[in-house]
């Protein structure tokens, strides 16, 4: 006897977001209107205003760096590094508190599944603050000499992809260091650091240690060309870190930037294939594949390509597609109508290069932005999918006879950022991580992130680290 | 009788293990700090430029493929020759800069090649860490070399400042395209001799002796550099060259304000910022 199991909806209650009509920028210690032209934020699943936000315009900007400034002088700076552990201590429990609310209010601004939202992307945020407020009277251990100083005020601009959690790896840190921070969260996704932004007013966390100035790319231009900054921490495109390294050479600013990749993930005949095509959903499907680290590239040796293949298409058509909020989603919106043009843009040329399709039959809901889990086979080193981000469900599957080859193929980008590696043997697993040119190596696993674990690019990835001793680098003057 | 003439010798640069002359044939008269004439060195061109970076690129796997051990092995080697060749060491340091405390000079340089090749089985375990992280995983950090470096050596010292910048490269295990000092070169392919004898593979190391005004741009520029050390980069053009750079992401020492001192004790800036950590994950579990 056969039977279907179908799930009944368990969708979280939007209410627990506590959703406001209308966000302000926060500055100095105040939630103040902006002088920028304002912003809706909507719920890329229902296509729905979410809330009017203010924006800052170019004299906000010289206001936050303004009151950044007197903040590190005058308090931030100056202040013992115990002290200032207790106030990041205090925000690490005071996100852990409101988690809820802020896993809902992240799934209703960025899309992606309440089970990620909830399960990775706030406790993570909130162990991104515990983690680095151990550190802030623990410096001098770190390795860069005794009494390493901050750098002064950091301009952070961050992506839409882990709103909160792309804030905490820039704050943590920079305010461990002794930093204070302006910092622009993405155009689509300002909430949760509007809602972070409250936790440091309650936190009491002095006014201007921390700004958060809501705006689109053109505040962000200005807020890491501001001459009164030390320091700037992008994460986002490979082209907008470019304008950016551009914009800050010669100017002597310190500059660490995360941005793009195309990482492969390879698997070996002797992969646990079970476990491997878990951790290749996990690698591409994760986010709805907005991770600047997913495993795009499938690169499976000859032997097993069409077992990997077939199991892989099995398991892609059981992931369910659709409300974000529920929590049996696997697969919830795509960020924003441009990011989802532009994600098929990219599958129509792998079709017109003569790749193979396939798509989840999955259902998907009639509204949003929704886009199905798509696997590419027969795909070549010279097509766009399997050179450019993405930054969508989409996988491109190329294969290889000999280990040496996996390398060359999976090295052959000009990014750098991640690299996945699938087999049982563990003297292969070292001998490939060795050859990987990538800041992030996941063998027999993918996607696993702690703020003790350093990330970054190597190549047209980025440079510097976050995360770990590694990353405090980045906020110190050393 | 008559005095014995000397035997001059021909400088050439030094790229991928062998002295070619420029390709583009050109040579430019070397004075020494009096403005005497003291040689003809090579005028290197775009092309050697690119040539040097074909041959970096091409050694990066095997000198950044040694252990850690065998690389400071080769790198002691080098200082053991710059010993038994500190006579004309002193002299070249003499000659092109002028120095009085040449033999001085000379010494800190060979005490700083000492000083790098004992570090390079040590810089993974000073930077590198086991990652305490909050899950079934082993996790650990090490750093990797970047890559090949286009090194912009100081202008005023040829020979110690030339050491301090190019030995950390090699012994983070990275490769080098070395612009020389433009008005001192000399000293640099009497150490490209000395590298040409030690166990230091060709291309590990290639060097251009020129107009490092002319050659800058094209080493900022090139896609296949991974890092660029600016310290004796023209100070007009140091804003230039780090846009260049932007344009395939690479890692940026930039020019400092005036050149360093160095005579005083090196620290472990350099090593850092011309390697990567590489983060790895491991399940653990039955």
């Amino acid at each position: 006897m056969s039977m279907e199991w179908e799930y009944a909806p368990a969708p979280e209650n939007r209410d627990i977001a506590r959703l406001k009509s209308e966000y302000r920028m926060f500055l100095d210690g105040e939630f103040v209107e902006g002088a920028g032209p304002g912003l809706k934020s909507i719920n890329p699943a229902t296509e729905e205003v979410l809330a009017d936000v203010s924006t800052a315009a170019p004299s906000d900007v010289d206001t936050a760096v303004a009151a950044a400034r007197r903040a590190q002088d005058k308090v931030w700076g100056p202040m013992p590094g115990a002290e200032r552990a207790k106030y990041i201590f205090r925000i690490a429990r005071m996100i852990a508190e409101r988690s809820r609310e802020l896993a809902v209010l992240e799934t209703l601004d960025n899309g992606k599944p309440i089970k990620e939202s909830r399960d990775s992307d706030i406790p993570t945020a909130a162990a991104h603050f515990f983690y680095h407020a151990g550190w802030a009277d623990k410096l001098d251990y770190a390795g860069f000499g005794p009494d390493p100083r901050p750098l002064g005020v950091a301009a952070q601009v961050i992506p839409w992809n882990f709103p909160l959690l792309m804030a905490a790896w820039k704050i943590a840190p920079a305010l461990a260091c002794g930093n204070t921070v302006v910092l622009k969260p993405a155009e689509t996704t300002p909430l949760t650091a509007l809602v972070f932004a409250e936790i440091c007013a309650e936190a009491g966390l002095p006014p201007g240690v921390v700004n958060i100035l809501p705006g689109a790319g053109d505040i962000g231009a200005e807020l890491v060309g501001h001459a009164g900054v030390d320091k700037v921490a992008f994460t986002g495109s490979t082209e907008v870190g470019k304008q950016i390294q551009r914009t800050l050479a010669g100017t002597g600013r310190k500059l660490t930037l995360e941005l793009g990749g195309k990482a492969a993930n390879i698997v070996f005949e002797d992969a646990p294939i079970d476990q491997a095509v878990e951790g290749i959903v996990n690698g591409i499907f994760f986010n709805q594949g907005h991770v600047c680290c997913a495993g795009s590239r499938l690169l499976v040796q000859e032997s097993v390509a069409d077992e990997v293949l077939g199991k892989l298409r099995t398991r892609i058509g059981r992931l369910r597609i659709g409300d974000p909020l529920d929590k049996n989603t696997d697969v919830g919106a795509i960020n924003s109508a441009e990011q989802l043009a532009r994600i098929r843009e990219l599958t129509s040329s792998g079709e017109v290069e003569g790749a193979d399709r396939w798509t989840s039959p999955c259902p998907l809901p009639d509204k949003g932005f929704f886009f199905a889990p798509t696997v590419f086979s027969q795909v070549s080193q010279s097509m766009r999918i399997a050179r450019e981000e993405i930054f969508g469900p989409v996988l491109s599957v190329l294969s290889f006879r000999t280990p040496d080859e996996a390398v060359a193929k999976a090295n052959n980008t000009p990014y750098g950022l991640s690299a996945g590696i699938w087999t049982e043997k563990g003297s292969r697993i070292l001998w490939a991580a060795q050859r990987m040119r990538a800041g992030v190596v996941w063998a027999n696993t993918f996607n696993r992130f702690d703020p003790a674990a350093p990330f970054g690019g190597y190549q047209e990835s980025g440079f510097g680290r976050e995360g770990g001793r590694t990353g405090l680098e980045a906020y110190l003057d050393v | 009788m008559s005095d014995r003439v000397t035997v001059a010798k021909t400088y050439k640069l030094y790229l991928g293990g062998s002295f070619p002359r420029s390709e583009s044939g050109r040579t430019y008269a070397v004075t020494d700090a009096q403005d005497r004439f003291l040689a003809n060195a090579a005028q290197a061109s775009r092309k050697d430029v690119r040539d040097a970076v074909s041959a970096a690129r091409k050694a990066f796997p095997g000198w950044s493929g040694v252990t850690a051990y065998n690389r400071g092995q080769v790198l002691y080697r080098v200082a053991e020759m710059l010993e038994g060749r500190r006579e004309q060491f002193v002299s070249a340091v003499r000659d092109s800069e002028g120095a009085s405390n040449a033999a001085s000079i000379v010494d800190t340089a060979i005490d700083r090649w000492v000083w790098y090749a004992g570090w390079t089985d040590k810089i993974a375990t000073v930077l590198g860490a086991a990652n305490p992280v909050a899950g079934p995983y082993f996790s650990f950090t090490v750093p990797e070399p970047t890559g090949v470096v286009g090194v912009f050596a100081p202008q005023h010292s040829a020979l110690l400042g030339l050491v301090s910048v190019l030995a950390p490269v090699l012994a983070a295990g990275n490769t080098a395209v070395v612009l020389t000092s433009s008005a001192r070169p000399l000293p640099a392919i009497t150490l490209s001799e000395v590298l040409a004898t030690s166990d230091v593979p060709g291309g590990v190391v290639n060097v251009l002796t020129g107009d490092t005004g002319e050659l800058a741009g094209h080493l900022a520029a090139h896609a296949d550099v991974n890092a660029l050390d600016l310290c004796g980069a023209p100070a007009d053009q140091a804003g230039e060259l780090e846009r260049a750079a932007a344009e395939t992401v690479k890692r940026v020492l930039p020019a400092p304000a005036s050149e360093p001192d160095w005579t005083r004790r090196p620290d472990i800036k350099r090593l850092r910022a011309l390697t990567e950590a590489k983060t790895v994950w491991h399940p653990t579990g039955m």
